[in-house]
């Protein structure tokens, strides 16, 4: 194991992406040697085109996806190494899906208390404490005895984000969290999400949502065919994009 | 022809009449079960029938308990084996399922009651009798029992495999990024759900063992079908022994999927509105 004491430095990035591929198969090349510095607080924005490999390079945060290359850092440990306990770095990054993947057989509270009582060791009280104050952050206390079925989109990503939350994380990824909504939920969900950036959590973001990447993204990076093109500040890189393919994807979705 | 029914008026309509609707075929399977259970008790060659074959019950039951039990936890060790990341425990749960699945159930029972069995007895009690003076003994009507076990076992494990694997991974995912060990999640995320996918299946394997415990008339235990048997060639009234015989397999297996309906539509029913 590294002595790195995690957390102790402040100049060392949270999340640190060195030299990172991934192929899927033989050889269908997803992502292709990224290099990605994510400091504390920071909030990053990912967007890029389908099918580019910004999903995969988020997933390859948690380990989700095992790189093929490259090591990925995150709060001072070696994700990629064997003596990284990854169950106990995992709790540390939440994860927000696109479907959200709420467990269905549980009600919302239970839901956000699960892997409070497995990984933190927190009591029954204790751990329902935390959730009722998460799921107040994110506006639905009254919520906590529905299961996730009786819930809207919005309202089981906003458990969903409150379930992450709730094992005080260092570092929230986000995959898409809005792409499975109903337009008129996503504005609830993006609310709950420039909170947490307002709050300074350190946050990595997959979306198509460009007005929030404006509102929260302290850096816009953007990714085409497991590569990334281009890096700036939100403002900057939808201004000027200095890469033809940069231009060319917000040509297609910004009028 | 349109594929919907005409009213008299000549519109087409796609709601069904009563009769058609109505489920007559169990209305035929109670009349004759109505019939069979008056023959019991009106015609003195069905009764004798009846009391001669009944006392089977019992065993027939019993069989039927401990084969499920037994295969119930054969499958479980099978099925979440093949899922193992262990190459050696993952290949041993497939060669078990593959193996059993491909020979029939009347040879295998033969080959475990006659051969698997006494030999491996033999070489248990070379230790027992030596050590503890004591021997390992077991019925054939047991040594049955476990086959039937060992068989669907086999099958079971199919089941718990299907079911764990049929709920999404991002399930797993979610668990899994939470900080919850492979184990936790299989155990507080991935089963629990996937129990709705088994215990159905598991329910209709249950009445099939049930069925199958005839079988071990074939080694002479005496439930209900060898009952019949002796009933029927002693007296030579193969009519009245089989049909009582099948009487009592009806009314078994078709009060058992009664319940299993009820089960189902319960499970089903805290389902609704599900994404």
């Amino acid at each position: 194991m590294t002595t790195v004491v995690p957390g102790s430095d402040r100049s060392k990035p949270m999340i640190s992406l060195k030299g990172v591929s991934k192929t899927f198969g033989r050889n269908i090349r997803a992502v292709i040697d990224i290099d990605l510095d994510v400091a504390e607080g920071e909030v990053v924005v990912i967007v890029g085109p389908s099918g580019s490999g910004k999903s995969t390079v988020l997933r390859c945060i948690n380990l989700l996806e095992v790189p093929t290359a490259g090591t990925v850092m995150v709060d001072g440990f070696d994700m990629t190494s064997s003596d990284t306990n990854l169950d106990q770095v995992r709790a540390e990054v939440g994860m927000v899906f696109q479907q959200f993947n709420l467990f269905p057989h549980l009600k919302a509270i239970e839901n956000i208390t699960l892997a409070q009582r497995k990984v933190r060791n927190r009591s029954q009280e204790e751990a329902t404490d935390v959730a009722m104050r998460q799921l107040t952050r994110v506006g639905i206390p009254e919520k906590a005895d529905s299961y996730p079925r009786q819930l809207s989109g919005g309202q089981q990503q906003r458990v969903a984000i409150a379930r992450s939350l709730a094992m005080d994380p260092k570092v929230m990824l986000f995959d898409e969290p809005t792409s499975a909504l109903d337009p008129e939920m996503v504005k609830e969900v993006l609310d709950v999400m420039l909170g947490l950036a307002h709050d300074g959590m350190t946050m990595v973001v997959v979306t198509h949502e460009m007005g929030f990447a404006k509102a929260a993204a302290d850096r816009l990076v953007f990714i085409d065919e497991g590569e990334i093109v281009e890096v700036g500040p939100p403002e900057e890189v939808f201004a000027h994009p200095t890469q033809e393919r940069t231009q060319a994807f917000f040509n297609k979705i910004l009028h | 022809m349109s594929e919907f029914r005409s009213t008299p008026d000549g519109r087409i309509t796609d709601e069904r009449p009563w009769w058609d609707v109505f489920p007559w075929w169990s209305l035929i399977i109670v009349t004759l079960l109505a019939w069979m259970g008056w023959q019991i008790i009106d015609s003195p060659d069905y009764r004798l029938a009846w009391e001669r074959i009944i006392p089977g019950l019992a065993l027939t039951l019993q069989s039927t308990v401990y084969a499920f039990g037994i295969s119930l936890f054969i499958a479980l060790l099978a099925g979440t084996g093949q899922m193992s990341r262990n190459v050696v425990i993952r290949n041993l749960a497939r060669t078990y399922v593959e193996f059993v699945r491909g020979i029939p159930m009347l040879p295998l029972i033969f080959t475990v009651a006659l051969i698997v069995v006494p030999e491996l007895t033999e070489l248990l009690n070379a230790r027992l009798t030596k050590w503890f003076d004591w021997e390992f003994k077991l019925s054939f009507q047991m040594r049955a029992t476990v086959t039937l076990a060992v068989i669907y076992g086999a099958y079971m494990a199919e089941i718990f495999r299907g079911g764990i694997q049929s709920i999404p991974p991002g399930q797993s995912e979610a668990g899994r990024s939470l900080g919850l060990s492979r184990r936790q999640t299989m155990k507080s995320v991935v089963l629990p759900q996937a129990m709705r996918a088994i215990i159905p299946p598991m329910g209709n394997d249950f009445i099939a063992i049930l069925k199958d415990t005839s079988l071990l008339s074939v080694l002479g235990a005496l439930e209900i079908t060898q009952r019949a048997r002796q009933f029927s060639a002693s007296t030579f009234k193969f009519r009245e022994g089989y049909f009582v015989s099948a009487f009592i397999y009806l009314v078994l297996t078709l009060s058992l999927s009664v319940l299993l309906g009820v089960l189902e539509r319960r499970m089903t029913r805290d389902r609704e509105g599900e994404r």
